[in-house]
């Protein structure tokens, strides 16, 4: 090796590490913006929202003089300035304020009803993807037949019926009528007493407690409200599928593996859903985060006390730690899946690996 | 053959499937025997510290697990019984009230119960000073002379000193609210957190406020075991009540905010009693033989007001003609069937001195001849500020349609409920249609805030409803002021029917109904009944067959 090689190479290195310092700066710089922007708009929709905080607080009936002093005592009277500048000042030193509707720290109320969410969407999810997949390539490989027809039937169903009434329908069949699954709630009152959350998956806690009776009772819980927003996650994973199937199935590699006389299955399960699969984990990926967001409806008519109820709740009584509390984890989860979802398709997508 | 062709996408499906099944396979729904569990929507719930606590759902848990000097009696609203107090004196002034405790009383913890645990709950309530602090210190406690006023003469005798001499029923109604619970001192002292003092609060400590906001010191019946916000709440038989003991083991409320959803656990059997019915699944509650339902009438009264600020409305003519353009008949049979009774006074029926009269029909033509009486004979538009919630809403749109019959336009301004109280607090309304409980079983309670109002200023510092409506009424505010200090309970009670006559007539409220409250409840529960406001929906005498 010569000299002007190695120093080359150094040079190339030296370019290299610093190519990779700008990008992580230049990710920072987004991700603070990004959250900045995010809290000064929560915080001053929150402020001009025309409901009195201090009335959720301390109610309808209270007298004057103690209302003039939670004002006081939550800073409601001081500037917005000073007030949003109050909150990030908090915020950074990792105090994300009280709830004025529970009076716990907004992060001890989120640590409880996040995992109930975070449970329900990932067997959400799983579900849509066991039964999405699978119809999505029926539909490409069968295009134009009766079974593409269903899967699209199926597909604008998902989209179109509200959740809601689907969601007491769904109890009304499989709980009131038929007995097959669990009512409303996490968990029957029996285990009130035996059960200790330790995760506050419940599921998994189940698994560490070795408690099955209590298992049995979460997955007979949990089924319906997931199978439900399975569902819609289903009518997006299928119709997405379906459309990157029919766009690899048109490329000449499948003309190739077909002349090289492999079996229809492999062609189409080993080849093109293989392809297929890198651009369908950002679909999954972001159909993961929505449910994450917690779906107010379902978990009203489940009875689930999970993220959306506590959102909606904290909304619409102006308790804005709690809303900005919970936009922040949420915009967290949609940065930090966003960045799995490119990490992965990195890993899996050999002409971005390469490089 | 068939079997040849499964492969291990169609084994997964079928286990799949197996696994769904096997999950709801017996689910044989039943609550346990010694258990109670109700469906409830408890979200209002913030506080479980008497002293600061002023909701519907913690009043009734508050009730059943504390004990208070003196409690309602269920059997005549209009009286009191002993709670912790076996008797109870008062001065020929009517200042001193001297309360002898039942000898031999324990809390839930064991501690001894004492007059000194009843003097500093009447302490930690006033220097707290928390919203329902003012059921105290209207008689005149203050921060300073509460330790005087409120005091322990030996172990079994409590004196409390009042600033006039009200009436006796005022002063002995107004104890049985939950501010007035007795805490154990001894054990809410281990639990105080470290304050710093400030110009509004100038103690070193919080009085165990901090642990209290979930933490349990009380004597009643049942002990609070386990709250979860929006979630559950868990109260265990007290085994140290000096009372009769409950039956039950344990009660649970379980947050369930859908009438529907609730309908559905309680047809299964997953609960015993749903708290949160709407006429619509209360009727097929009640036609199911399994279930029965119970009701009560509740301190909760519902109206129409309407703001004197609005020059039209502030018509004597208009106000009247307002109380004829109500459907009272079609609105009680559908709207608030079963949830409501029509009611056109605004004393709660069993309260002392409530008045039972209802001379307002639905008469269009009288309506419009009081318009024109007004000058408005072509009518008027208005703007009605409404909650988007039942069944407030719905008798919005049918008050704004039998309105329209009189030539009276309204638009109907929808809101979030906070959104909607923020407006009306503000006197920023014409019309509104709201609800008010009482604050305590009293009839001082409604007639404060429904007919007086002391400084009708924009500033004013009492701002009762009769401020909120800009409604200036010097005169009934003395009546008022005087019907507390009658000390003949029959001449109080017949001030009472005087003031909510003189409202009926004139006052720019149109009453419509007392709120009834319902629970569905499964067959094999006996003795459960609601009572006539939430601190008095006793649990006690609840058992399971």
């Amino acid at each position: 090796m010569s000299h002007t090689e190695t120093q080359q190479s150094a040079g190339r290195a030296k370019g290299r590490a610093y190519a990779i310092a700008a990008s992580i700066a230049s990710f920072l710089v987004i991700v603070v913006t990004t959250y900045l922007g995010l809290l000064a708009v929560t915080f001053f929709i929150g402020r001009v929202v025309p409901i009195d905080p201090v009335l959720a607080i301390v109610g309808d009936r209270a007298p004057a003089h103690v209302m003039d002093r939670v004002r006081e005592e939550m800073g409601l009277n001081l500037p917005y300035y000073q007030q949003f500048f109050l909150y990030v000042k908090g915020v950074l030193s990792g105090d994300f304020g009280t709830s004025v509707l529970t009076t716990n720290p907004v992060m001890t109320d989120i640590r409880r009803v996040f995992p109930a969410t975070m449970e329900l969407a990932t067997v959400g999810t799983l579900i849509g993807v066991a039964f999405g997949i699978p119809l999505g390539v029926l539909a490409a490989v069968k295009r134009g037949s009766w079974a593409d027809q269903i899967v699209r039937v199926i597909g604008l169903f998902g989209y179109s019926i509200p959740i809601f009434w689907l969601g007491l329908l769904a109890l009304l069949v499989f709980y009131a009528r038929l007995g097959w699954t669990a009512g409303p709630g996490r968990i029957d009152v029996v285990f009130e007493y035996t059960f200790t959350p330790i995760t506050g998956f419940y599921l998994l806690d189940a698994v560490l407690n070795r408690d099955w009776a209590a298992f049995r009772d979460i997955f007979a819980h949990i089924i319906l409200p997931a199978t439900l927003l399975g569902y819609f996650s289903l009518a997006y994973i299928s119709r997405m599928t379906r459309s990157f199937m029919l766009n690899e199935l048109h490329q000449e590699y499948i003309v190739a593996a077909r002349a090289k006389g492999l079996s229809e299955r492999r062609i189409i399960w080993g080849h093109a859903l293989r392809n297929a699969g890198v651009p369908l984990i950002t679909v999954i990926a972001l159909s993961y985060a929505g449910l994450l967001e917690g779906s107010v409806l379902t978990e009203s008519v489940f009875a689930w006390p999970g993220l959306g109820l506590y959102i909606t709740n904290s909304l619409q009584n102006a308790d804005m730690n709690a809303v900005l509390g919970g936009t922040i984890v949420i915009g967290s989860v949609f940065i930090a899946i966003n960045l799995l979802s490119d990490v992965l398709y990195r890993m899996l997508d050999p002409r971005t690996r390469a490089r | 053959m068939f079997m040849g062709k499964m492969n291990a996408r169609t084994l997964l499906a079928s286990a799949a499937l197996a696994m769904i099944a096997y999950a709801g396979s017996p689910a044989l729904a039943a609550t346990p025997a010694d258990t109670l569990v109700q469906a409830w929507a408890i979200d209002d719930t913030i506080t479980l510290d008497p002293a600061e606590s002023f909701e519907l759902s913690p009043a009734e848990f508050l009730g059943n697990a504390y004990d208070m000097l003196v409690r309602l009696d269920i059997d005549d609203t209009t009286k009191v019984k002993g709670g912790v107090a076996e008797s109870w004196t008062v001065s020929d002034d009517g200042l001193t009230y001297t309360f002898k405790l039942k000898p031999g009383l324990k809390f839930a913890s064991g501690n001894p119960i004492t007059a000194e645990d009843v003097a500093w709950s009447f302490e930690r309530a006033v220097k707290l000073d928390k919203s329902p602090a003012f059921i105290l210190t209207q008689f005149g406690l203050t921060k300073d002379n509460v330790t005087e006023k409120a005091k322990a003469a030996d172990a079994d005798t409590f004196v409390f000193t009042v600033d006039k001499s009200y009436a006796p029923s005022f002063v002995l109604n107004c104890l049985t609210a939950t501010v007035g619970a007795v805490v154990d001192k001894k054990l809410v002292l281990e639990h105080v957190a470290p304050v710093t003092p400030s110009d509004d609060y100038k103690y070193d400590n919080d009085f165990g406020n901090g642990w209290m906001k979930t933490g349990y010191a009380g004597s009643g019946p049942f002990k609070i075991r386990d709250w979860r916000a929006n979630e559950v709440l868990v109260m265990e038989r007290n085994d140290n009540y000096y009372g009769e003991k409950p039956a039950l083991a344990r009660v649970i409320y379980r947050h369930v905010k859908e009438s529907a959803t609730q309908r559905l656990m309680l047809e299964a059997g997953d609960i015993d009693v749903a708290r949160n019915l709407e006429p619509g699944d209360l009727e097929a509650v009640s036609k199911n033989a399994d279930l029965t339902t119970t009701s009560a009438p509740k301190g909760t009264v519902y109206y129409i007001s309407l703001n004197q600020k609005n020059p039209n409305l502030a018509k004597p003519e208009v106000r009247e003609a307002f109380k004829y353009m109500v459907d009272y008949d079609a609105i009680g049979s559908t709207l608030i069937k079963g949830i409501g009774e029509i009611r056109q006074t605004y004393q709660a029926k069993g309260v002392l001195g409530a008045l039972e009269a209802s001379p307002y029909k639905f008469d269009i033509a009288k309506a419009k001849e009081l318009l024109e009486k007004a000058g408005l004979k072509d009518g008027f538009s208005v703007t009605f500020d409404v909650r988007n919630s039942q069944p407030v809403s719905g008798i919005a749109e049918a008050f704004q349609q039998t309105a329209g019959q009189a030539g009276v336009k309204i638009e109907i301004i929808p809101g979030d409920g906070k959104q909607v109280l923020t407006k009306y607090r503000a006197r920023n309304h014409d019309m509104y249609i709201g609800q008010w409980g009482m604050d305590y079983w009293d009839p001082n309670s409604n007639a404060e805030t429904f007919t007086s109002n002391p400084n009708n200023a924009d500033d004013g510092t009492t701002k009762t409803l009769a401020w909120r409506n800009a409604w200036d009424i010097p005169g009934l505010t003395e009546q008022t002021k005087a019907a507390l200090l009658e000390r003949d309970n029959a001449k109080r009670a017949e001030m009472y029917q005087k003031l909510q006559q003189e409202a009926l007539d004139s006052s720019p409220f149109v009453m419509l109904f007392q709120q009834t409250e319902v629970a569905g409840v499964r067959g094999n529960v006996k003795n459960y009944k609601l009572g006539p406001n939430f601190d008095s929906n006793f649990l006690a005498p609840v058992t399971k067959e």
